[in-house]
């Protein structure tokens, strides 16, 4: 789960890392009556992508009455498809230098990776090709940890002036804050050393990992979620990972790996996929509710029901796709291939209740759906 | 990581529900169940083995080669470190949705004790004929039959569906080795893929792999050397960028995982890449002639 800086840098404040003095506003009226108490100001638009400064959603204002200009532009702004609810108003640093950090989960060295720039205010792609040698890496064993001897060896060799005791410091308690919260990814970008000598966090990035989500309770409510349609968020209440896309033949399948493949092989003989469900591990009990959602979509013209049972029950899936097939009795021809456990049980079932075969192959079936939604007059 | 039927396999939280489904199911397959594992059970006799308290427990009246833990996410760290403390040297985590933290941290205890571990987020491993070990089908013989054909997987499903098309063209595995969906896992696709290129049973590898992360390009420069001929499927070409397909490990982000990298770098290796899985069979058919 994303957190976008509003909600980030209280993190990075409850341990012990300086950020600017900032109001979150909704409204010009509130940024203006922050930007009263801040002044001099930068206004911040607060939305889950990067690249707000290039898209002009990042404005300094001097006083109150540039502030309401400024939240009055940035507020209701579209960037990259988000429209703008919410303003930072923080009160405006004298940069003299400007660092990167991050911890992250490196899948390589299946620990936390620590990295450190001695450039930084851009992406880290960018500093990596433009200045590749002042980005120092550390690879974390957590059973260890990470103290100040192992962030001052890891800085060894950059010249950061009288900032470098301070940056080690900061490194410790950026990855206590990583571990306490069950992070992702940490990233602090800009890291600034100020005229005056302090060293702060200008901007930060927080990715929870979903995982974590369950022991860290209150975050849960400070993130922001995944922008869903109506119909994924009906699936994510059941439980259930439903992933709307574009095409005409819906799909019901268990196991992700499944799941994508049937959507694979509808791409590779010409057809559209209409969406990703997936019922497997212990959702494979959903399948009416499942097929609810997936025929609740008005653009599938065919459907494609591909169980391979494995951990999940064909026989359960089938019984529940046959319930919700006679409950709703929809007009959508339907194309099932059903293979492994309870594969038996489901092929009767099929037969004495819907009077249905399965096709022998995944493919046929797949194929079959496809000329089913041609000859519906629907492009696939 | 391959299992033995001579290997003495322990069930941490044996007593639950899938615990005692599928522990039931191994035996009567012939994995040699030796003892489970529930704290509040102890002394207990469940599916016909002696319930300890712990792993180290159970290891102290009789060697320990694999456990296999069917454990809640939050549970799984302080169950796996038990493990490794009895010196258990195969892990099999099926769980799926641990938190990352706790993973890095039984995987790195692992490490530190010679420990391998398969998963999390895994279906487990099947030796056809003789054993196997977590959830999958090894029963039914139209999915696993003994052969020569081994087969790695990130998916159940998925690993389970390409079985069922060798042994309809005729042939039989080796080896199921299901490595997990997750994205920081023990046993990675180059691992699996090493330990089937030293397999005397092996003479060919299915690579099922899926968008997301670098393990089926790592497996590539490995392949790019073996002699046993490689067939791959990669699911997920027709996935959007930048969503979790159902696995937390599959997903594309900008131009990190992408079906296409993944395909190149097997195809440059001299790996057979399928557009289906229907096509295995006829693959192995032609390389194994």
């Amino acid at each position: 789960m994303n957190f976008e800086e509003y909600a980030s840098k209280p993190l990075l404040a409850a341990s012990g890392i300086d950020v600017p003095r900032g109001r979150l506003a909704v409204s010009v009226d509130e940024a203006a009556a922050a930007a009263r108490e801040l002044a001099p100001v930068v206004i911040k638009a607060q939305v889950p992508t990067g690249k707000r400064g290039k898209a002009g959603g990042i404005l300094p204002a001097d006083n109150e009455s540039q502030a309401r200009e400024a939240a009055s532009r940035i507020l209701g702004m579209n960037i990259a498809g988000h429209v703008v609810e919410r303003v930072l108003v923080e009160e405006q640093a004298s940069i003299v230098r400007e660092f990167y950090a991050a911890v992250l989960n490196s899948p390589v060295s299946k620990g936390p990776l620590v990295m450190f720039s001695a450039s930084g205010g851009m992406d880290i792609e960018e500093i990596a090709k433009t200045d590749a040698e002042a980005i120092r890496e550390a690879h974390v064993d957590i059973r260890i940890g990470f103290d100040a001897g192992a962030a001052e060896e890891m800085l060894a060799g950059l010249d950061l002036g009288d900032s470098k005791g301070a940056v080690a410091a900061f490194l410790v308690k950026l990855y206590a804050c990583y571990c306490r919260h069950d992070a992702e990814l940490l990233e602090v970008n800009p890291l600034a050393v100020l005229s005056d000598g302090r060293l702060v966090a200008l901007d930060c990035k927080f990715v929870l990992d979903d995982s974590g989500i369950k022991r860290q309770p209150d975050l849960q409510a400070c993130g922001t979620p995944e922008p869903l349609t109506a119909l994924e968020e009906r699936g994510r209440d059941l439980g259930l990972r439903y992933i709307a896309l574009d095409g005409s033949i819906g799909v019901l399948a268990n196991g992700a790996g499944l799941t994508m493949t049937s959507m694979d092989v509808i791409a590779h003989y010409g057809g559209e996929p209409a969406n990703f469900l997936e019922i497997g591990g212990e959702a494979y009990t959903k399948a009416k509710p499942a097929l609810e959602l997936v025929l609740d979509n008005p653009n599938v013209k065919s459907l494609v029901v591909n169980f391979c049972g494995a951990f999940a029950r064909t026989d359960v899936m089938i019984e529940g796709v046959i319930d919700a097939w006679e409950a709703l009795a929809p007009e959508v021809p339907v194309f099932f291939s059903v293979h492994g456990t309870g594969a038996e049980e489901a092929v009767a079932m099929l037969d004495s209740r819907l009077g249905v075969k399965p096709y022998a192959t995944m493919d046929e079936a797949i194929v079959a759906a496809i000329a089913a939604v041609a000859a519906s007059g629907g492009g696939a | 990581m391959i299992v033995r039927g001579s290997e003495r396999m322990l069930v941490q939280g044996i007593t639950g529900r899938q615990g005692t489904f599928w522990t039931t199911r191994m035996q009567e397959y012939g994995s040699r169940i030796v003892a489970g594992v529930n704290p509040k059970k102890a002394g207990e006799t469940h599916c016909d083995v002696p319930v300890y308290a712990s792993a180290r427990e159970a290891a102290a009246d009789g060697p320990i080669d694999v456990s296999v833990l069917f454990i809640p996410p939050l549970g799984v760290r302080d169950a796996a470190l038990d493990a490794i403390e009895a010196g258990v040297k195969k892990l099999l985590i099926l769980t799926e949705h641990i938190p990352v933290q706790d993973v890095m941290y039984f995987l790195s205890a692992a490490r530190a004790n010679g420990a391998s571990v398969l998963g999390p987020n895994t279906a487990g491993l099947v030796t056809p004929g003789e054993c196997f070990a977590g959830f999958m089908p090894a029963f039914s013989d139209s999915i696993f039959r003994k052969g020569s054909i081994g087969v790695i997987s990130r998916s159940g499903s998925l690993g389970t569906l390409i079985c069922l098309n060798l042994v309809q063209a005729g042939h039989g595995e080796s080896a199921f080795v299901g490595i997990g969906g997750d994205p920081i896992i023990g046993t990675t696709t180059r691992d699996a893929l090493e330990s089937l290129d030293r397999d005397n049973e092996t003479r060919a590898v299915v690579m099922v792999g899926e968008i997301g992360g670098a393990m089926e390009e790592e497996a590539a420069d490995y392949a790019a050397g073996m002699s046993k001929p490689v067939v791959a499927f990669i699911a997920g070409q027709a996935s959007p960028p930048g969503k979790k397909m159902g696995h937390a490990g599959a997903i594309v982000m900008g131009d990190q995982g992408t079906y296409a990298s993944k395909r190149t770098a097997l195809e440059r290796a001299g790996v057979r890449v399928l557009d289906t899985p229907s096509d295995v069979g006829m693959a192995i058919n032609e390389l194994t002639r």
